[in-house]
């Protein structure tokens, strides 16, 4: 049965009216027009549609609008500060570490949550913190040297 | 004029109309089309440094246009590493003359003194301090180029051969809209496909009823073994389509090969056979020793980030489409085609996807989307394939065999040599054979059967031949190719298309060949070439790589001239082989002549050996004798961040020689570099691709 589903989105409080298993990333591209977030495979195996909730990267390709339910969600739309960009998207342009940047948005989030949890990661645990993230066009060096560069300037 | 004309780029020969490449916007922006197209390679951007070179404008003055067949050239396809090489130097021509046509426009009209009339941010001006800018001048484009003008000297180039950062990047990182999946027209719907369960499979009897009466459903279409339907949204039309499968029955058949006996399988099949080179004459009185060697790879698939997605809207007899389509203009024919259509009531305009790597479904989605469209006139419907039908259904890159041999002088060196190549056909892009070659058209009530893969045409590189003629100089060569008359696995192009193999095969046959003559790997290959820029390639590559210092595991090198006249490009590759092989670190040099953007043949050659090495480790399209079970990323595995090499890359500088792209240039060394990285490890020789632990298994119990 459809009914209103409440959360906080970027910051943003919204309520959105759907089927209890409609999937999160279902409601943040078509009912707040939030495209940032990318279908990749459906079954949480990739990545490219990770989201923040509660500061963990969670797929949300597979995450049903119940279990979202008054949870802080945070796209890759939410990452910048205005116009300031995240300091990771400025390391991901400065590096120039991505192809086809699908799957780049993904990757922001995992990498976003590592940093709020450890400032100053070592390459070994941005490997492990991006292991969940595919990218076919092989740019995993350039992220990952753009990850560690962004947590260097942050000292 | 016409002697001047003769020698023009082919591209401008093909569409001389300088305002259907450029045109300038009142507020001085430059919009520069072209007809190739932006698959995440950073054309655009290379594309867009050339001509602000030539027109004396900023980067940030220029708008590139996607491709559309309604305005902008026809550059045919882009692939086979062709578009800075054809579309660089038409591009440069256009805006060479574009520039002479305004320069002479200020000094005839405006009176500006021709001695010392100059142009910069494109802005004319001269030592009067007199300065109009681009747009004031209003200079009719709407001629064709002659020819009068030429481009400029590499000396005065400011942004090509700089590492501009891409254009599209910012967009991206930021998660704005760019991608066709992204696509949201006025009043647009949402189209699925439920495609058949096999390859083969026809649809026996579906109840359309169920899923028509669920909300949401629009329209359900059915034609012949084609099933979709058309919803409000997404979600509906994944409901929808899920009702279909319920009540779809199909007739299924066992008709693909053993997937464990692939060269078998190729080289029992008929197939047209070709020579490819014959050359020399050995002096086969001097052999002493004759080698043998066969090597293989499996299906590939291209497994792009993105399902495939096309989208489509009908207005009476026309249909306009949007596709990530590698080709516009031969899905525009292919769907004119298929549909009884006249081509000029069909519209394709390139948006983009994630990237492709090769004929992907991109093609095919845009059909699909057109096929649903027509039920709802007017409505634009965007079809966006599952993680599963694009594993599945979307063309994939050949099996292939190759048998090497060898005849071999006292001296280790090489007197004759033979290749032979099996393989299915690299090609089945839209016009392929003179068929659509779209997915769908097979499965209408009145089908347009699809031929076996063709291949591109030598003067195009070859698909199964392409990479197969060794740069060596070797006295004696008989290199032929056997392509394969039937596709029960639908293949086309994948990045290299056949070069990945058969590089692969000529590069480990040359280790196995240095070893038997106990002569270091990197000597014998020097002592084989002539051309001082493979040498350089390989001597480089040998010194990034450290070849000949210890190593914990092994080091492999591998080399190749892309097609034979592309980039140089070798490979040094460490790695360590315990449990399991793993790639340490790549060390590249290349050689891809007069480089417009240093950081972005960089990451294109890091990319090409990432996605190399992934190949060449891990994948293999699995099916059994019915169907494709390689259906998602667990059964299709790709590299992963915990798994990929360091990879160091040397661009060798030659900005003397012409521009060649360099997209596919690392895959074929990377493979033969790893190939033979993991022989010198373990010293066993592994010739079937992938390099898994049961593959190494296996080779040990032979």
């Amino acid at each position: 049965m459809e009914r209103v589903f409440e959360l906080t989105v970027n910051g943003e409080r919204c309520a959105v009216t759907c089927e209890p298993d409609t999937t999160l990333l279902h409601v943040l591209r078509h009912e707040l027009d939030l495209k940032g977030t990318r279908f990749g495979c459906g079954s949480g195996q990739c990545g490219a549609c990770f989201v923040l909730i509660d500061g963990h990267p969670v797929s949300s390709c597979d995450t049903p609008m119940w279990a979202a339910e008054g949870k802080p969600v945070v796209t890759v739309e939410g990452l910048a500060e205005g116009a300031a960009l995240h300091p990771l998207q400025q390391a991901i342009l400065r590096e120039q570490a991505a192809q086809c940047g699908y799957c780049i948005s993904g990757i922001l989030i995992s990498a976003a949550a590592l940093l709020a949890r450890d400032p100053h990661p070592d390459e070994r645990a941005v490997v492990a913190a991006l292991d969940r993230n595919l990218c076919r066009c092989g740019v995993h060096q350039r992220v990952v040297r753009a990850v560690v560069r962004a947590a260097e300037a942050g000292r | 004029m016409t002697g001047r004309r003769r020698d023009l780029p082919a591209g401008v020969v093909a569409n001389p109309r300088l305002s259907r490449w450029v045109s300038i916007a009142p507020d001085g922006t430059v919009r520069v089309r072209v007809g190739k197209v932006e698959l995440g390679q950073g054309i655009l951007t290379a594309l867009a440094q050339l001509a602000a070179d030539e027109l004396d404008i900023d980067l940030a003055q220029i708008r590139m246009e996607p491709a559309s067949t309604d305005e902008g050239p026809d550059e045919g396809l882009t692939a086979g590493s062709r578009s800075i090489e054809d579309s660089g130097a038409a591009l440069r021509q256009i805006c060479a003359e574009v520039r002479a046509l305004l320069l002479a426009e200020a000094v005839t009209s405006w009176g500006l003194d021709p001695a010392t009339v100059t142009v910069r941010g494109g802005v004319v001006g001269d030592a009067s301090g007199r300065r109009i800018g681009y747009a004031e001048l209003a200079v009719d484009l709407d001629r064709d180029a002659d020819g009068s003008a030429r481009p400029k000297a590499d000396a005065g180039l400011r942004l090509a051969g700089t590492s501009v950062q891409r254009l599209d990047l910012p967009d991206k990182i930021a998660g704005r809209p760019r991608f066709i999946q992204d696509l949201m027209l006025e009043g647009q719907l949402y189209g699925r496909v439920l495609r058949p369960p096999s390859p083969a499979a026809t649809l026996a009897e579906a109840g359309t009823a169920a899923a028509a009466e669920l909300p949401g459903t629009v329209s359900v279409v059915r034609d012949g073994s084609f099933l979709g339907v058309v919803a409000l949204d997404e979600e509906a039309a994944e409901r929808a389509v899920a009702a279909l499968r319920e009540t779809a029955h199909w007739r299924e058949r066992d008709t693909l090969p053993d997937e464990d006996d692939l060269p078998g399988y190729l080289r029992a099949a008929p197939a047209d056979t070709f020579t490819v080179d014959e050359s020399g004459l050995g002096r086969t009185d001097q052999i002493v020793q004759t080698m043998t060697a066969g090597y293989s790879r499996p299906f590939l698939a291209h497994a792009s980030m993105a399902p495939s997605c096309g989208v489509a809207r009908w207005h009476r007899d026309e249909v306009e489409v949007w596709s990530h389509s590698q080709g516009i203009y031969r899905l525009r024919w292919a769907i004119s085609q298929a549909l009884g259509l006249d081509e000029k009531n069909v519209t394709v305009r390139h948006v983009q996807g994630a990237g492709a790597y090769g004929h992907n479904g991109a093609d095919d989605a845009a059909f699909d989307a057109v096929l649903l469209a027509r039920s709802v006139p007017g409505r634009p419907v965007h079809v966006r394939w599952s993680r599963a039908d694009e594993l599945t259904w979307a063309p994939i890159g050949p099996a292939m065999a190759a048998e090497l041999q060898a005849g071999l002088d006292a001296g280790g060196k090489v007197v004759t040599w033979s290749h032979e190549v099996w393989s299915q056909g690299h090609f089945s892009r839209p016009g392929y054979a003179g068929s659509p070659g779209l997915l769908a058209a097979a499965h209408l009530e009145r089908p347009i059967e699809a031929p076996p893969a063709a291949d591109p045409p030598p003067s195009a590189g070859g698909g199964t031949a392409r990479g197969a003629i060794p740069l060596y100089t070797f006295p004696e060569r008989r290199i032929r190719a056997h392509r394969v008359l039937s596709a029960p696995l639908r293949s086309s192009a994948l990045r290299g298309l056949g070069s990945f193999l058969n590089v692969f095969a000529i590069e480990s046959f040359m280790d196995e060949l240095a070893l038997a003559a106990g002569q270091d790997p990197l000597d014998y290959r020097l002592a084989q070439l002539a051309d001082p820029r493979a040498q350089d390639v390989l001597l480089a590559a040998a010194e990034l790589g450290r070849w000949g210092a210890e190593s914990a595991g092994g080091r492999g090198i591998g080399f190749a001239r892309y097609k034979g006249r592309g980039a140089y490009c070798a490979v040094v590759a460490e790695v360590e082989a315990v449990h399991e092989v793993r790639v340490r670190r790549l060390a590249i040099a290349v050689d891809a002549g007069r480089v417009v953007n240093p950081d972005g043949v960089r990451n294109q050659i890091e990319g090409g050996a990432v996605q190399a090495t992934s190949w060449t480790l891990k994948e293999r399209v699995r099916f059994d004798r019915r169907h494709v079970t390689s259906a998602d990323w667990e059964s299709y595995p790709i590299l992963r961040f915990g798994e990929v090499p360091e990879v160091e890359v040397e661009i060798l500088s030659r900005p003397g020689e012409p521009s060649v792209g360099a997209g596919e240039a690392a895959q074929g060394p990377t493979a033969a570099a790893i190939g033979n990285a993991v022989a010198a490890a373990l010293g066993l020789r592994v010739r079937d691709l992938p390099l898994t632990t049961e593959r190494i298994l296996s080779a040990l119990g032979e």
